[in-house]
């Protein structure tokens, strides 16, 4: 049976070029680069080497760049980082769409005595502009809005939420995790102060990311440890993961025209030709301001682990919002801000493109979603119900 | 990904009785759009009152339609009351097990048939009485109890996986834990352990209320950590045993046989039982 992955916002496939880099510092070149011989220098270069990598794909200044393990530990790390660098502010800003690293950070602060402000979002996912304008206050430390929603790929305008945070003196932290690769990024132009990127959403492996760190702003390191990184995360590095994301922000940066291009074509495609072949479909989130890879449709009337599990077994790898799926009760927290209706929330698909994908395996999708969707409606109790004129709204 | 059966997979892949018997003579509907589960059952009956037909309309994820489809086949020639004792547990063993997060399918799937049997006899299914504790997912005092008792239910987690109560905004918690013990205690009023009998017992009864003691009670434990325990003789209220396996090496064997041999052995055969041990 072929794979046809179409899951990239979940995770990615190592880029070979990425793998290739990274093989001789496990066995041959496994040196500490904070040792004074020439062993570890040279693994020191090769650190620096992709930090400058980093900096170049971000726009950024090699030492503002700190590496860490994961995208969840660069959220974790720049919003408790940053506000235990304001000890007497205690107010947190954030969305309603966010994803759990950065969510449940500010359900915890919430617990511990903080004050939160979670900004809403409407039926496109768009963030309410206003309502974040009126949450600031004296008493606010941090903004963490993040920069594309992992689960619709709807874009928040970050500069102009930048521009708003910032003028009221507010340090601004985007959780940039799906945009990196998809959106160009120049943190010099930026109102950012800070971004989180993952290694795995990027073709480099699982358990590596980047925290950039604007210079100049506050920051107290969330791993306390070592002198690494320049005091601002402890920890030995993860020296052949760290030239692996070093490599695969040097390939996604020369990859970014081919995902806005020939990736966005394919996404289009699929959601021109799904829509067009299953009734009762519609699209989740803001179709002109959306990652180009990214597609969420919902099927009304049926429930997305039974599709999801179908298309599994035609070898179709995607993800759904649905409440079976993450073993939950409840469909996804995104969905819901955008007050999308249960009857499709449930059936929610999200498929996640990257540059290994084919127009082959496009029509192969496409091919094999309706009778999916019509075997489930043929089970399920609503539809008949709805085919009834009077069963109808 | 969910650790489904083969057995669930092949009822989800190929589910049997898919649809809308003629002219029903019982359906019963459950669930809705907003729970994210639901189902619709048919049933049609003999002259007997066997059911000769079942059929089911279901939306949800794959453990539901594996449900309902099991269902359908488990209460095909059943009579009305037979099938009025089938439980979710029956459904989920037909199933060879659901992963407990699903187990609220194969209750789905015990209540559509509850409300098919009472939509037969002309019933609305008897919801007097009740009050909705989880107001996300519209789950009744009545259907928590119920679960509770026939799934040997614990925990507020537990019964979210078996009925859905309390997996919303999580604020019946509370009463959740109120009703688990409340209904706990019930239980045990209802079916207290076994109450020894503790009458004069003749030499022969009293041999075999150890051994039977010791069986029940005593070896299985010991088996599970490795270890074995091996009646030797019985004189008078001395008890000879030799401990095996694991334990007969075990430092603690001594407070193994005087704590957990002993008080067993003085709970159910007789007060004054004192247990010896017998060293190869």
């Amino acid at each position: 049976m072929k794979t046809v992955y179409v899951d990239n916002n979940a995770t990615t496939r190592v880029a070979p070029e990425v793998l290739e880099a990274m093989l001789p510092y496990f066995s041959e070149f496994y040196g500490n680069p904070s040792s004074m011989h020439f062993f570890g220098g040279q693994v020191q270069k090769k650190v620096n080497e992709a930090r400058e990598q980093a900096a170049d794909f971000l726009g950024a200044e090699p030492s503002e760049i700190v590496f860490t393990s994961c995208g969840t530990e660069s959220d974790n790390a720049a919003i408790l980082g940053t506000l235990d660098s304001y000890p007497e502010k205690r107010h947190f800003i954030t969305s309603r769409v966010e994803h759990p690293a950065v969510m449940n950070v500010s359900s915890h602060l919430s617990r511990k005595g903080y004050r939160t402000t979670e900004i809403s979002v409407d039926r496109e996912g768009r963030l309410d502009l206003d309502e974040l304008k009126e949450s600031i206050t004296d008493e606010t430390a941090l903004a963490s809005i993040m920069y594309a929603n992992n689960e619709t790929g709807v874009l928040f305008p970050i500069e102009e939420i930048g521009e708003i945070v910032k003028s009221s003196g507010i340090p601004f932290h985007t959780d940039g995790v799906q945009a990196a690769g998809k959106i160009p990024l120049n943190m010099k132009k930026s109102t950012v102060d800070l971004l989180s990127l993952s290694g795995h959403k990027l073709h480099a492996p699982k358990g590596v990311g980047v925290l950039y760190i604007r210079k100049g702003t506050k920051f107290s390191p969330f791993m306390i440890g070592g002198h690494q990184e320049k005091g601002r995360r402890g920890g030995t590095e993860n020296v052949p993961y760290i030239i692996g994301i070093g490599k695969a922000c040097e390939l996604a940066k020369k990859h970014l025209e081919e995902e806005n291009t020939r990736v966005r074509a394919l996404r289009d495609y699929l959601e021109v030709k799904i829509l067009e072949k299953v009734p009762n479909t519609l699209v989740n989130g803001d179709r002109n301001n959306r990652l180009p890879n990214t597609l969420n449709v919902s099927f009304e009337y049926v429930e997305g682990e039974s599709i999801l599990l179908l298309l599994s077994d035609l070898g179709i790898c995607a993800s759904s919002g649905s409440a079976c799926t993450s073993g939950s009760l409840e469909p996804s927290h995104v969905l819901r801000a955008m007050g999308v209706p249960f009857t499709a929330a449930h059936g929610s698909i999200r498929f996640s493109l990257s540059i290994y994908n084919t127009k082959e395996e496009m029509d192969y999708i496409i091919e094999h979603i309706p009778p999916i969707i019509q075997r489930l409606r043929d089970i399920s109790p609503f539809w008949k119900d709805y085919l009834k004129p009077q069963g109808k709204g | 990904m969910w650790d489904y059966t083969e057995k669930v997979k092949d009822h989800f892949l190929n589910p049997r009785n898919v649809g809308e018997v003629e002219n029903p003579d019982g359906i019963g509907e459950v669930g809705s759009l907003a729970c994210g589960d639901a189902l619709r059952l048919s049933i049609k009956l003999d002259e007997k009152k066997r059911i000769r037909d079942a059929k089911f309309k279901t939306f949800g994820c794959a453990s539901a339609i594996a449900s309902s489809s099991a269902l359908t086949e488990i209460i095909k020639g059943m009579t009305l009351e037979e099938a009025a004792k089938v439980t979710n547990q029956d459904i989920a063993n037909y199933l060879g097990g659901l992963p407990e997060e699903k187990m609220h399918c194969s209750v789905m799937g015990r209540e559509a048939l509850q409300a098919a049997i009472a939509n037969f006899w002309g019933q609305e299914v008897t919801k007097e009485d009740y009050e909705i504790v989880c107001k996300c997912f519209g789950v009744t005092d009545k259907d928590i109890e119920r679960a509770i008792k026939e799934n040997d239910l614990r925990t507020v987690e537990q019964v979210t996986y078996y009925t859905k109560a309390g997996g919303g905004c999580a604020q019946c918690h509370p009463k959740i834990e109120a009703i688990i013990e409340r209904v706990r205690k019930e239980m045990e009023r209802e079916s207290p352990p076994p109450k020894p009998d503790k009458r004069k017992l003749t030499n022969i009864q009293k041999i075999k209320l150890i051994e039977e003691t010791l069986g029940r009670e005593i070896i299985p434990a010991l088996k599970a950590d490795g270890g074995d325990l091996e009646l030797i003789d019985v004189d008078g209220s001395k008890v000879y045993v030799a401990l095996r396996g694991k334990c007969s090496f075990c430092p603690s064997s001594e407070f193994t046989l005087k704590q957990y041999v002993e008080s067993k052995l003085k709970e159910f055969v007789s007060d004054d039982i004192v247990v010896e041990e017998v060293k190869p």
